[in-house]
């Protein structure tokens, strides 16, 4: 059990040079002197990590060990990123790090039963779909480019959404374990097509509304995008049946397409996509100009620090939003392919690992719950660096762990725990075979 | 479930995938094309933080280089052009605002100092700074600064000067001209200004009939095949019915039994036109590619910004080739559709006076790096062979004709043997003049001295009631002159 930490400590080397690395990269490109701060930061982060990792090697010894690696790395990687971009936001982004670790030591030493979830599903899910109304609320609710993403309390502002993600994979995690034998046996064949059956509809339409109300009211696209794209994900999981997500799919297309073609903002959003060169100067300006970036960066990138963006001697941005929405164009710009496939790559890896933890948990609840996020995360990094390479239309969600932003790596820190927790039991309990069914009958 | 994770697992790995596929899209297979659009600012801005590169005149003379504006994050280099409008063309400007043209267009890498992908990660991985290179032209500054100056005393039109043995462009004026300092103030203005035109460079791209000057090509054609000899006598009566209306010398003079020297002195038209039947499409057509004709010009300006000259079908937008029907009398003295640049025509001159081989017409001569190494010398090379040497000689003695005692005698430069052509086309209705019907297109082109050819010219003035003699050819012998005495 011990090998796994040592695994983990072996692995997080590597993150703290890449980091030390990286600062050393951004000094020489400003400074044009090598100062020793690249080596104090370094230090830091190393000793942060290697804090957690002790944590870790108290409380869950067996979870997998190259999650908080490969976390750690797109952690690096994005502060240096952003320490790049402006010192200032590199500082706050570091102090939301060391919170979402406090955060992310709470949820492990508080939540190590995490059936308890189960119990509390409809509260955790209102609650999650309550906080998304607080943007529109007068007073503490933001509009940052046409969406009511934010809320600001006094000096602290947070995304809603992010959490939202958390709650609702709960709450269907949970929801799919009870009813997913109903669901199947239930389903009947009407006209050729396997329709589940309408009493245990319900949770289906809850979050299909969900999505289409965070899509008109919030203006939230990505988020909704994202979480209607996690619910299929689960839906296919626990019943098997394709069918559902293809119907689901019509489903969110119809509304779509419905509120694309009458929701001013919602249709100005695909046109962009779709024809961004009609109004390069204005509305296409954002998608052009990340594409024109990453043109820039060619195979392997103009190096750190040397990508333009505003244009020089005015504020006019050049990239906007390249700490947030546009920090995977800034990456193939200084970085070049290369960087940018070892980004994906990173995703892939954590992707792996999440599923590969759902493949060994033992309970329907720890399957789903670790499905669940492992695919909102992957479906969220593909959201946004699909929004930049024009795959699909623009949407203002983080690029998980990498873009700026206190609640993305807050939340994202949260979800890392949960993981990590149901990790730790799943490789208990296949080490051991006697636990395992002791296990079973406890959660029966 | 297990069996939906691993395909869940896979669909994640396709999408990934994708990802993946779009970003080597934007940032390799398509990024030569996204540089290129227009919207796209960055490369310029890019190249505004790197110091460009001067452009010099052959003798030192800054025509373009780069100031520093701002400090720290925000430096940037402006570009200013020192002598004004003299060298807007063919030099053209580069801002962030409004890109580049012509010159500094054309040779933009050079000016910039790039290299390859590879050789900037070596200037990356030590520390080097990019900068840029500068590029020495072969334009002649005093010359240049007179051809102007006489143009914008004759009307609007433009003159070229070619070194014949090199290809070397000596003198590239076009009236009317910009200062490109001005572009960011004056472009929006200059681009609706239909008449004056400022930003076209009247040199590559102005399309005239050619007029007589075309009787130099018709010439060389009748030799260097073999149709005529110097001494092959034609019957060239005052006017001759060809297609159903009259083709008519001036003043209706005819000339029985006249051999080239007489036909080109005195310009001929129902000796050439006669001529040019005889040869036939396929060789009319066939030469006039030789000299050039039929495609862009090998010159080294940007592509879009160069004419075509030949036979132009202006409704179908489109030139015509051997195998269309053409009025082949008219053709052949200038006339019927035929429309050329003043590099064209200049082309053909040189062609002739360097012994019938046609050199590539350069601007540039040196390039210098920033440590003040010449990089790269331009090597003159053959664009084509239209004439045998002994067809040129014969089509210079005739050409000397022509300035010594025909038509061209204003071009006559004292104690230097000229050989030349006028061409005076009307062009009746012409917007840019007004719209008058007495309006004439007028030429010369020639080359001097014509026993040991030093440099070839066109020169070509629109809007004048006058004829070629009257306006090219005086513009013809300063400029000659101050490119002789320069050297």
């Amino acid at each position: 059990m011990t090998s796994a930490r040592n695994r983990e400590l072996l692995a997080l080397v590597p993150v703290a040079v890449l980091l030390t690395a990286g600062f050393a990269g951004v000094f020489s490109q400003e400074n044009e002197q090598l100062g020793n701060l690249s080596l104090i930061y370094g230090a830091y982060f190393l000793a942060i990590c290697l804090a957690t990792h002790v944590f870790l090697r108290i409380r869950l010894p067996n979870a997998d060990p190259y999650l908080f690696p490969l976390m750690a790395t797109l952690t690096a990687f994005g502060l240096v990123m952003i320490y790049r971009i402006d010192e200032g936001l590199a500082r706050d982004q570091a102090n939301w790090f060391v919170l979402g670790l406090v955060l992310f030591a709470l949820t492990i030493q508080f939540l190590r039963d995490y059936e308890v979830l189960e119990r509390y599903r409809y509260t955790i899910a209102i609650g999650g779909l309550l906080i998304l109304l607080a943007p529109r609320l007068p007073g503490i609710g933001q509009q940052v480019n046409g969406a009511y993403l934010g809320v600001k309390i006094g000096p602290i502002a947070f995304q809603p959404a992010e959490f939202t993600k958390i709650a609702i994979v709960v709450f269907l995690a949970s929801y799919l374990r009870e009813h997913r034998e109903v669901l199947i046996v239930g389903a009947r064949r009407v006209l050729g097509v396997t329709l589940p059956p309408l009493k245990h509809f319900g949770p289906m339409l809850v979050v299909w509304g969900a999505s289409m109300f965070m899509l008109v009211f919030i203006r939230d696209l990505g988020s909704s995008l994202m979480f209607f794209a996690a619910f299929l994900a689960l839906l296919y999981v626990a019943t098997g049946r394709f069918s559902f997500v293809v119907i689901g799919m019509l489903m969110f297309l119809l509304g779509a397409w419905f509120f694309a073609s009458t929701v001013p903002h919602v249709h100005e959003r695909i046109e962009i996509w779709l024809h961004p060169y009609n109004d390069p100067q204005d509305a296409g300006y954002q998608i052009l100009n990340s594409i024109f970036a990453q043109a820039d960066g060619g195979l392997f990138g103009k190096g750190f620090g040397e990508a333009l963006i505003v244009v020089p001697g005015t504020d006019n941005a050049l990239l906007p939003a390249a700490q947030t929405d546009m920090i995977y164009a800034l990456i193939v710009n200084e970085l070049g392919l290369f960087g940018a496939v070892g980004v994906v790559l990173v995703y892939t890896l954590i992707a792996a690992r999440g599923f590969k933890i759902a493949l060994i948990a033992a309970d329907g609840f720890s399957k789903l719950l670790a499905t669940g996020l492992t695919a909102v995360f992957a479906i969220q990094a593909f959201v946004i660096i699909g929004g930049v390479t024009r795959v699909i239309p623009l949407t203002g969600v983080t690029l998980p762990f990498i873009s700026y932003g206190g609640s993305s790596i807050v939340a994202n820190f949260v979800l890392l725990a949960l993981l990590l927790l149901i990790s730790d039991r799943a490789r208990r309990e296949a080490a051991e075979p006697a636990g395992r069914m002791a296990a079973l009958g406890a959660t029966a | 479930m297990n069996r939906q994770i691993v395909k869940l697992f896979a669909f994640v790995m396709v999408l990934f995938g994708v990802l993946i596929g779009f970003t080597s899209w934007w940032a390799v297979f398509d990024a030569e094309a996204l540089k290129e659009k227009n919207a796209n600012k960055r490369p310029l801005l890019e190249q505004q933080q790197i110091p460009r590169g001067r452009i010099l005149a052959a003798d030192g003379t800054v025509i373009a280089k780069s100031v520093p504006k701002g400090k720290g994050s925000a430096k940037r280099y402006v570009r200013r052009y020192p002598e004004g409008s003299l060298f807007g063309h063919p030099i053209g400007y580069s801002f962030v605002k409004y890109g580049d043209s012509e010159f500094e267009q054309f040779h933009n890498e050079e000016l910039v100092g790039e290299g390859s992908e590879f050789s900037s990660i070596a200037d990356e991985l030590l520390g080097r700074t990019q900068e840029g290179n500068d590029i020495v032209t072969s334009i002649d500054a005093e010359a240049q600064r007179l051809a102007l100056a006489e143009l914008e005393e004759a009307g609007f039109g433009a003159v070229v000067a070619i070194e014949p043995s090199t290809g070397a462009v000596k003198v590239m004026a076009s009236n009317a001209p910009f200062d490109p300092n001005r572009v960011p103030y004056d472009f929006e203005k200059w681009n609706a200004d239909e008449i004056e035109r400022p930003l076209v460079n009247r040199a590559t791209q102005g399309l005239y009939p050619p007029g007589s000057t075309f009787k130099v090509v018709t010439a060389a054609a009748g030799l260097d095949s073999g149709a005529i000899t110097p001494e092959t006598a034609i019957d060239a009566p005052g006017s001759l019915e060809v297609e159903g209306t009259p083709l008519e010398n001036d003043f209706g003079e005819d000339f029985f039994g006249t051999t080239l020297d007489t036909a080109l002195t005195n310009s001929v038209n129902t000796w050439f036109g006669q001529l040019g039947q005889q040869l036939g499409n396929d060789t009319l057509f066939e030469y006039m590619e030789r000299f050039g004709f039929n495609s862009k010009p090998a010159i080294d300006l940007p592509e879009d910004e160069l004419e075509e000259s030949g036979v132009w079908d202006l409704e179908n937008g489109e030139v015509l080739t051997a195998a269309d029907p053409v009025d082949l009398a008219r053709l052949a003295i200038g006339q019927e559709r035929l429309l050329a640049t003043p590099l064209q025509m200049a082309q053909v001159a040189a062609a002739v006076a360097n012994g019938g081989k046609l050199m590539k017409p350069r601007i540039w001569k040196r390039v210098i790096d920033p440590d003040g190494r010449t990089v790269d010398t331009m090597d003159p090379s053959v664009y084509s062979e239209p004439i045998s040497e002994e067809t040129a000689a014969e089509l210079t003695t005739a050409m000397e004709g022509v300035v010594t005692e025909g038509t061209g005698t204003n071009a006559a430069i004292s104690g230097v043997p000229v050989a030349g052509k006028t061409g005076t086309a009307e062009t009746p209705g012409n917007l840019a003049c007004g719209g008058g019907v007495e309006e004439n297109q007028a030429w010369f082109i020639g080359f001097a001295p014509a026993d040991d050819p030093q440099i070839a010219i066109a020169a070509s003035v629109e809007c004048t009631e006058q004829f070629g003699n009257d306006v090219a050819a005086p513009i013809f012998a300063d400029v000659a002159e101050a490119i002789l005495n320069g050297e």
